[in-house]
């Protein structure tokens, strides 16, 4: 057993994903509480590369052909070994699509409670969760001998956990990773073609207040007037108004435009991580409860369908006069 | 094929959310209950399934207000079985507990596929796939947006951020996590799922002795109190879009 902090790093076809250095600002936190060192644990095949500016006190390393990319089986053993028999004090894994795949699946295997949408821990070593969209914040106590914790960004910044020198690299060995039921049998990239919104400095984003397919028209207008581009949270992609190179958030872009005008846009977590880092967030929501506003600059609670034909044309006036 | 489709309500964010007397959990006496999005995208996709290849589709939900009509919605579309677990309280459960019920009931029926919504926005100890899968010693995959049927296998499309997508063979039997179906969730009409309802049974199952450890002990729970909240903009839309533009063109963009 062990007062150690564990991060696992994420990373695809060879790029550390931000939310690791995230989890390694945070494990700094939980290790000064704790009284222990911060590990990053990095799986892959001859990746040690990629843990050239990890700001840990150690680097956990394990090679193996089946750790190349990221498969949830091959990753889920590696880890329920090294969790076994080292018993850190936590272990952190992204709120992620590789963290989430393995983090549950941990705590049923070796029988650990589990903390799932983290953003902070508290001085004195308590969990803060946003749950319900982000509409209520949960605060809690972290178990004993060792808890594992899923994290969403928000409440640390990426510099924090990098380094300029590389930690000691210690390896460790995998267990058998053979007749793994999970396989990748290839990556498919995004189509191209379309803007690239994160170029954009003037965003005009709709979320499901749209309502229809048809109400597009209201933002488009106002985008030909103000030379602005129009992108979308994931429920108008998902039913297919507009394309997933319009996407914003978590499973699509991170953008950081001058403005961000978020039309109809509850501000879920998933939503928010990737609109953090925007000059200004303007939103318009006929809730004045939701937690876009809690991001947001400017706001107002007025209907965007009253609003935005209102918005186009004191745009054009302005630009006419 | 056999797929199972857990579903579970959560609260409806458009409503207003409070917290209860005991300062750690969501005030329940008001609170609207929907089915979870990501599981009405699980059904959708079972249905998908069901549809191209064959399958036999059951879907299974904890008893709670307006859980009925969310199984007769599902077998209007196509769903064959429909089970209601009982004595359970759909808002109290977490996700360890609900997987530990699931699994004793998966044992006996053996599925091929299960497909639950990726997660819930109020889960706070993950979500139910993960776990479900480790209880039942199968692979899990999540963040799933696509399934396509191969012999003893599944190709599931997994999403990674900025739209790339990893295709992963699992073989089966396997637990999925469903971010989105290949088509948003069809619309059924209420004179269908009202004529379901006279011929379709819905299954009662009895459950007790629910085993949440393993999940998050909260002690307090708040409504967020950001440092700073946006400055509201009062007036009618020709007022407040007067000030919008003034705001661009202070900050340059205009
Ligand atoms: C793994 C995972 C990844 C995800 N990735 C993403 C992602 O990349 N991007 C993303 O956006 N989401 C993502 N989501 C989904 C996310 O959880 C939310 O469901 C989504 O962001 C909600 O979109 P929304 O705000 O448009 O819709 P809602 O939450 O339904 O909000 C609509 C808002 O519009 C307001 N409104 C309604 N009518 C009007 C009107 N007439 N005028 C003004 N306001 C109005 C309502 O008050 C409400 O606040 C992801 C979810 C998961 C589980």
């Amino acid at each position: 057993m062990s007062q150690d902090i564990f991060v696992l790093i994420e990373h695809l076809r060879g790029q550390v994903a931000d939310i690791s250095y995230i989890m390694l600002a945070a494990a700094r936190t939980l290790a000064s509480s704790s009284g222990g060192q911060v590990a990053a644990v990095l799986l892959g095949k001859d990746a040690q590369k990629l843990a050239g500016n990890l700001a840990a006190d150690k680097v956990l390393y394990a090679d193996s052909p089946a750790l190349t990319e990221f498969t949830s089986e091959a990753y889920q053993l590696t880890l329920a070994k090294l969790i076994e028999e080292q018993s850190p004090r936590a272990v952190l894994f992204g709120h992620t699509t590789i963290g989430a795949d393995v983090a549950g699946w941990l705590s049923g295997k070796l029988s650990l409670p589990l903390v799932s949408s983290c953003v902070n821990f508290t001085s004195d070593g308590k969990f803060l969760s946003q749950t319900c969209g982000g509409k209520i914040m949960a605060e809690g106590d972290l178990p004993s001998p060792t808890i594992l914790v899923t994290m969403i960004p928000g409440g640390y910044k990426s510099e924090q956990g990098q380094a300029a020198q590389a930690s000691a690299i210690e390896s460790f060995t995998p267990p058998a990773l053979d007749n793994l039921r999970v396989a990748l049998k290839k990556y498919i990239e995004p189509e191209a073609g379309d803007v690239d919104i994160s170029k954009s400095p003037f965003l005009i984003a709709v979320g499901r207040g749209i309502q229809n397919k048809d109400n597009l028209d209201l933002p488009n207008e106002l985008a030909a007037a103000i030379n602005g581009t129009v992108c979308a949270s994931r429920p108008v992609v998902d039913q297919g108004w507009l394309p997933t190179s319009r996407l914003v958030g978590k499973s699509g872009k991170r953008v950081k435009p001058k403005i961000y005008l978020a039309l109809g846009i509850s501000g879920a977590p998933e939503h928010v991580e990737g609109i953090n880092e925007s000059d200004v967030i303007v939103a318009v929501n006929t809730d004045a409860n939701a937690p876009i506003f809690n991001v947001a600059k400017y706001g107002t609670t007025l209907d965007l369908l009253d609003l935005v034909p209102q918005l186009t044309e004191k745009v054009k006036q302005a630009k006419g006069g | 094929m056999k797929i199972a489709v857990p579903i579970k309500f959560v609260p409806d964010l458009v409503e207003e959310l409070n917290i209860d007397s005991s300062g750690a959990a969501l005030d329940t006496s008001w609170l609207r209950l929907i089915i979870n999005e990501f599981d009405d995208h699980a059904i959708e996709q079972a249905i998908l399934l069901k549809e191209r290849g064959g399958a036999e589709v059951t879907i299974i939900c904890a008893e709670g207000d307006g859980v009925d009509d969310i199984l007769f919605n599902a077998a209007a579309k196509g769903a064959d079985q429909l089970v209601k677990l009982m004595g359970s309280d759909a808002a109290m459960m977490n996700s360890h507990a609900t997987a530990r019920v699931l699994a004793d009931f998966f044992k006996e029926i053996q599925p091929d596929l299960i497909l639950t919504g990726v997660q819930a926005h109020n889960d706070l100890d993950g979500s139910v796939g993960a776990l479900l899968a480790e209880y039942l010693g199968m692979p899990y995959v999540g963040y799933v947006a696509g399934v396509t049927a191969a012999s003893g296998s599944v190709i599931a499309r997994k999403e990674y951020p900025g739209g790339i997508i990893g295709e992963m063979e699992v073989k089966l039997p396997a637990v999925l996590g469903i971010q989105a179906a290949e088509q948003p969730p069809r619309y059924v009409a209420y004179s269908k799922i009202n004529q379901v309802s006279k011929t379709v049974k819905i299954e009662e199952r009895a459950i007790s002795d629910l085993d949440s450890s393993g999940g998050a002990t909260v002690g307090r729970m708040f409504k967020p109190e950001p440092a700073q909240r946006a400055e509201i903009i009062e007036g009618s839309p020709e007022e407040v879009a007067d000030r919008m533009v003034g705001i661009f063109k202070e900050l340059g963009v205009m």
